[in-house]
């Protein structure tokens, strides 16, 4: 099967893979990009550890051609923090100890980047909500949820220090 | 030694036993840089798939590979005939029973390994599984173990169709495993005839899947030149592989090296060594390039490991005040087609016995009865101790349905059996020393935390009205630490665990130990005990696990067993180092060892301030400035065997609403008090314990493996196989006594599994006591809203409701 | 989980999707979301020969205001009817219904047209279809037809669409003032397809129902128009009485398959309380 030259922006830098068409995003991201963060745990799109930003928006790249990535924006986990200083999120998941495994954290953390930005001020229930397509096993989400408000909180006061 | 501004300031900076300090291991999940197996890319390497029955029992009339092979990149398609000449198509199971790596002539469960393809990656071997053709005599399957040892059950292992037994004992049907007793029958019996009250319930702990979120998988690579094996797997017990693997393929366990990197939870999932791993290193072996397996989420919720599946009659007898006067528990365990419970004691039904739970019981018998089924091998302890979960569950079922058969308040009945706290160490009926507890206070710290008998009336209330709320109480005693190696053992490996420290000349450490985290935070931990031993910042420790080329041989992470017996190793490897740095600093300081007091981080000559060395000017001196005789370095090892295993406990509420019309059952309330001696972090242990709290809210209800009656596995994928998510998982309330263990060198006892075990029954006891006063004594799990909704429709419960 | 070979194609404009479903026939499979699709490529159930992408073809996004009634872009994704104020303005129904649909990243890229056109029972939207009077606009080599969504779904996965032709709009009547509207749907938990659901869309004049659809999810081959049910409130002063008259007339005509989500005995059970709860929140809302 032939394959096709498609090319992006991955967390800010532009690349061009040859993939068939039939490859799933996650495998050319972590099997031809070395981009591991994105993990794969279910591969039916429920667990959510794959979930990347496209375009801004999270999607789970478990069940996405990447030659539908052609051309896009893509965040990942490893662009969180371009500059080396760590994310409000990734921070909060520190902070809050919302990770105990990490398997599921990269795409808890560039899911719940996305959240605060849909909605900034979240309550717990839109929290729960918000984050609901991404299982975890070892959490039991509560800390992860005291993650996101810490990030929240963190990104306000940021706001705040800019304006 | 009395706390003063100084010491205080130093031992807070220590950041050691007690503190809450962030976990060292997180900044790399956080960034994505974490190195998980399926992370692991070698030059060179090939992937691998299988093939899997379609069918739960079948014969294999013929494999054809042709078209498989002739797949461009395609290198091998490995069957149990590949394997039969290097005597690798069968493998012996830590139970003593031996298991097909690849089906030899027959299937045995749907989905078992028939033949593993090998290919340039994961698309061309996936493609070239559906290329391999495999003709099948479909047989008769045995679904449900009841019927297993029926006279005209088809007999499932023809390869042991005619032993008398499979290394458990005597077998009595060809699909018989085991039998195994345990207690005083005779004065269990007469208990039993002289009590006032008896109840007997039947109950089953439905067979589930500990899924983590990272399947199973390895990469094995031989290097030919070398002769040397490394294999990067997702293992719970790296060291015991190591053995394991060496005895099959028969290289050298020097030239043996196995690498648990990141692990993405176990569970109890990665303890056992399954036919993947196996096939993958033969493949590595033969093809001289590295070979990576990684199952997907259906193989792993399918074939790798399933826990529980006991089907169990609890029996209780008592007077008519609610003294337990004896216990019976009879049980049928399904193992599925293979014995391969991965489990390291040398009883067929692990820690069962410790069923009499946290009760003065004065008689007990327990019997439990293992059969074949045409279901996947590999039971495991789903975070637990081997068969803790099931024994805790019957024995707080029972107490809750001996109870409603008195009429009592189940929190009255706890207060009045549980073992007193001037009781211990206390020796159950069945033969366990529990080493410490104080039970009532925690329970009534609880009952006062919730404010029980508010609950109640607002139950009686709602009762009266036709709402249904459920409160469930669950008083629960585990056992972990495995354990002394007079108990268990793996492979005749005892079940000790190890750590090695040295301390660097500029006074940072680094430690290894036999241990593996797969989440739990050793990397924190571990520092945080050798901190307080040592007077070293935890932040200037760094802990290594998983390589066995590199650390000490562990037995592993599983059953709780990593702070009891790695900790306690630990914390005596740097007591050793203590000792010999107290020498160093005498001789530094020109006086006897006796004359100096240990503080913090430093020895001070006893009455003479500002004589005094820290840790630090120790460790530089063990480098150059030694006393006469002494040889430099500042290194200690400890292979710990526990003198006894330790017996964390907890008193758990939950509180329910039933939606009567839809089975639909809120948790509003859940309230866990947790026992587990010394806390090191209190952090990671408040972690720990959501956690497996969650996994017990899914297995209570709604995780299950369903077979239909050919034996297809049923729900195999995450539509099916419930994980909560967000929305459904409750809120935790966490609370805690700290009850320290005897004989644990810094009195810790292991807590990540307590919530699960304790979670199941509490949940359980919850939706079941919704229904306490309309008659009905038991409903087995999960308690899914569709089966929630049967017992209210089957009560007529369901009426339609008015606006 | 890997899917077999296959070609691919993203055409930037409707004619070429349509030319390529005419040009690869039976061959050729219009991918949209690809939420129902991939994994079922993934198992190997589904291996088409050419996989047509419509996720490029940017006429069939967005939600578009056509006076007294909703244009809705087939390949809309579930966050996007959410989002638009439009649809929250004139069918309320349809944003409520898809914020129950899977998880918040598979409704940023599953759309309604591939949920209205799979005709897989489980899916929601066919039933809100149904309940809102919906029209779906179809193109194919011919031209465009337009179906009414009642009648469209013929079986599980077979509904009147044809295999050269493509899904480009629904629309939708607006609601009125006096509409009242209610999707009820139990599931295991976030993500599952209901164990059964039912939509309601009535009108009431004064204290009448005047007009009522009621249409269930996942408790027969396809969507179900519960036409007994509706004739039971159609004209009357909907009470508690007529309420358990309907949901009973919705029981009947279930036939839902047997699955771990329930038995025929539940899952009828609970089409008729979803039934039950759906008609009291859409008269409450009718009254306003």
């Amino acid at each position: 099967m032939k394959k096709t030259h498609i090319t992006f922006t991955l967390n800010g830098q532009p690349v061009e893979v040859l993939v068939e068409p039939r490859e799933l995003l996650v495998h050319v991201l972590r099997e031809q990009l070395g981009q591991t963060g994105s993990h794969i745990g279910c591969e039916t799109s429920h667990c959510g550890a794959c979930t990347v930003d496209l375009d801004g928006r999270s999607l789970k790249a478990c069940t996405l051609l990447a030659v539908q990535a052609d051309g896009s924006d893509l965040l990942t986990v490893e662009g969180l923090a371009p500059g080396g200083e760590l994310h409000a999120v990734q921070e909060g998941f520190v902070q809050e100890h919302g990770l105990q495994c990490g398997y599921c954290t990269p795409g808890m953390l560039i899911r719940a980047y996305r959240l605060l930005q849909e909605n900034p001020n979240p309550t717990e229930a839109e929290i729960r909500e918000g984050m609901s397509g991404n299982l975890c096993r070892c959490t039991g989400y509560q800390n992860i949820i005291k993650a996101v408000q810490y990030a929240a909180k963190k990104l306000a006061e940021g706001e705040v220090e800019a304006a | 030694m009395a706390a003063t501004a100084d010491t205080l300031e130093r031992e807070n900076k220590l950041e050691g036993i007690g503190c809450k300090r962030k976990r060292k291991e997180d900044g790399r999940f956080i960034q994505g840089k974490g190195s998980y197996v399926d992370d692991v890319k070698l030059p060179g390497m090939l992937f691998a798939d299988f093939v899997r029955s379609p069918h739960a029992h079948a014969r294999i009339k013929s494999i054809r590979k042709e078209r498989a092979l002739a797949l461009p990149g395609v290198h091998a398609v490995l069957t149990a005939d590949d394997l039969k000449p290097l005597n690798l198509h069968w493998m012996p199971t830590l139970a003593g029973d031996t298991q097909a790596v690849l089906a030899d002539e027959k299937v045995a469960f749907q989905m078992q390994e028939v033949a593993m393809v090998v290919a340039d990656d994961r698309y061309i071997a996936a493609d070239a599984t559906e290329l391999v053709e495999v003709e099948y005599e479909e047989l008769p399957a045995i679904v449900d173990p009841h019927k297993a040892m029926d006279a005209d059950a088809p007999v499932i292992r023809e390869d042991i169709a005619g032993k008398a037994e499979a290394g458990q004992g005597k077998r009595e049907h060809p699909n018989h495993i085991f039998s195994w007793e345990v207690g005083d029958k005779d004065g269990t019996d007469r208990a039993f005839e002289a009590a006032e009250v008896t109840v007997a319930q039947e109950m089953v702990n439905q067979r589930v899947h500990p899924c983590p979120l990272e399947t199973c998988g390895c990469v094995a690579s031989f290097d030919k030149a070398r002769g040397e094996l490394t294999v990067y797997i997702t293992s719970q017990a790296p060291h015991v592989v190591r053995t394991v693997v060496s005895m099959l393929s028969g290289v050298p366990e020097s030239k043996v090296r196995i690498i648990s990197p990141d692990i993405g939870g176990g569970f109890g999932n990665k303890v056992g060594v399954y036919p993947g791993y196996v096939v993958a290193i033969v493949a590595s072996i033969v093809l001289g390039r590295p070979v990576k397996w990684i199952e997907d989420r259906t193989e792993n919720l399918s074939t790798t490991a399933f826990a529980r599946d006991y089907h169990m009659v609890g029996e209780l007898a008592a007077d008519k005040d609610g003294r337990i006067k004896a216990m019976r528990v009879n049980v049928l365990a399904d193992h599925g087609a293979f014995n391969a419970h991965a489990q390291p004691t040398k009883w067929p039904a692990g820690f069962f016995s410790v069923c009499t739970g946290s009760y003065d019981i004065p008689y007990a018998h327990a019997r439990v009865n293992g059969v074949y089924t045409n279901k996947a091998p590999g039971g495991v302890a789903y975070r637990c101790s081997f068969r803790v979960t099931e024994a805790v569950y019957v024995i707080e079922r029972m107490i809750d349905v001996l109870a409603q058969k008195l009429g009592m308040d189940p929190a009255e009945i706890r207060l009045r059996n549980f073992v007193k706290k001037e009781q211990f160490p206390y020796q159950s009926a069945l033969d366990w020393e529990y080493d410490s507890g104080d039970y009532e206070t925690a329970l009534r710290k609880v009952m006062e935390a919730v404010d029980y008998p508010a609950l109640r009336k607002e139950q009686a209330e709602k009762r009266s009205r036709g709402e249904l709320m459920g409160i469930g109480l669950c008083t629960f005693t585990e056992i972990v630490g495995a354990g002394p190696s007079k108990a268990c053992d793996i492979l005749g490996v005892g079940m000790f665990d190890s750590a090695e420290i040295r301390v660097h000349p500029t006074g940072s450490v680094i430690a290894r130990m036999g241990t593996i985290t797969q989440g739990q935070g050793h990397q924190t931990t571990y520092a945080q005990i050798i901190a307080s031993e040592l007077g070293i910042p935890s932040e200037e420790i760094q802990i290594e696990e998983g390589d066995t080329s590199t650390a000490p041989y562990g037995l592993g992470t599983y059953g709780s067993r990593s702070t009891p017996v790695g900790g306690a190793a630990t914390a005596v490897a740097a007591r050793k180092i203590r000792d010999k740095a107290r020498k160093i600093a005498a001789h530094l300081l020109e006086v006897s060892e006796n004359d100096l007091d240990w503080e913090v981080d430093r020895f001070k000559v006893k009455g003479v301030p500002g004589q005094e060395k820290t840790m630090k000017e120790v460790a530089w001196a063990a480098y150059n400035n030694v006393p006469e005789g002494m040889e430099m370095g500042l290194e200690a090892v400890d292979y710990y065997d526990p003198p006894n295993f330790t017996y964390p406990f907890g008193a758990y509420l939950c509180v329910v609403d039933i939606d009567k019309h839809t089975g639909e059952t809120k948790v509003r309330r859940f309230y866990a008090l947790d026992d587990c001696g010394t806390r090191i972090n209190p952090m990671i242990i408040e972690g720990q314990i959501h956690g497996g709290l969650n996994e017990a809210f899914a297995v209570a209800m709604g995780q299950q493996l369903v077979f239909d009656e050919a034996g297809n596995i049923l729900g195999n994928t995450l539509m099916d196989y419930f994980l909560p998510t967000f929305v459904e998982t409750p809120h935790w309330e966490l609370d805690h006594t700290v009850t320290p263990s005897p004989h644990h060198p810094i009195g810790a006892k292991g807590v990540a599994e307590s919530p699960h075990v304790g979670g199941i029954p509490c949940f359980s006891n919850a939706v079941n006591d919704a229904f306490a006063h309309l008659g009905v004594t038991h409903v087995d799990m999960p308690h899914s809203a569709y089966n929630v909704w049967k017992t209210v429709h089957r009560l007529g419960l369901d009426k339609p409701s008015a606006a | 989980m890997i899917p077999g070979k296959f070609e691919y194609h993203a055409p930037e404009t409707l004619a070429d999707a349509v030319a390529l479903l005419g040009q690869y026939g039976e061959d050729g499979k219009v991918l949209a979301g690809g939420h129902s699709l991939l994994p079922m490529m993934k198992l190997r159930f589904a291996e088409p020969a050419h996989l047509i992408d419509l996720n490029r073809i940017k006429d069939l996004r967005g939600v578009r205001d056509g006076g007294n009634k909703v244009l809705i872009g087939a390949m809309t994704v579930e966050n996007d009817l959410i989002a638009a104020d439009l649809l929250w303005a004139k069918c309320p129904l349809v944003p409520e219904a898809a914020k129950q649909i899977a998880d918040p990243q598979v409704r940023n890229r599953g759309t309604i047209g591939g949920d209205v056109c799979h005709g897989d029972p489980g899916n929601d939207h066919p039933a809100i279809m149904i309940a809102v009077d919906a029209t779906f606009v179809v193109v194919g080599p011919e031209g465009e037809r337009k179906l009414p969504a009642n009648g469209f779904y013929l079986g599980t996965y077979w509904t009147q669409l044809e295999e050269s032709e493509v899904l480009t709009e629904i629309q939708i009547p607006a609601f009125n003032d006096n509409t009242g509207w209610a999707y009820h749907k139990l599931k295991r938990k976030t993500g599952d397809w209901a164990t059964a659901a039912s939509a309601v869309v009535l009108e009431l004049d004064g204290d009448v129902c005047s007009r009522v659809n009621i249409a269930l999810t996942n408790v027969g081959p396809t969507a179900l128009k519960a036409e007994e049910a509706e004739a039971v409130l159609a004209g009357q002063v909907v009470d508690e009485n007529l309420i358990e008259q309907a949901a009973q007339k919705a029981m009947a005509i279930c036939d839902p398959a047997e699955d771990l989500r329930g038995d025929v005995e539940y899952k009828t059970h609970m089409a008729g309380e979803m039934t039950r709860r759906a008609i009291r929140q859409a008269v409450q809302r009718a009254r306003g």
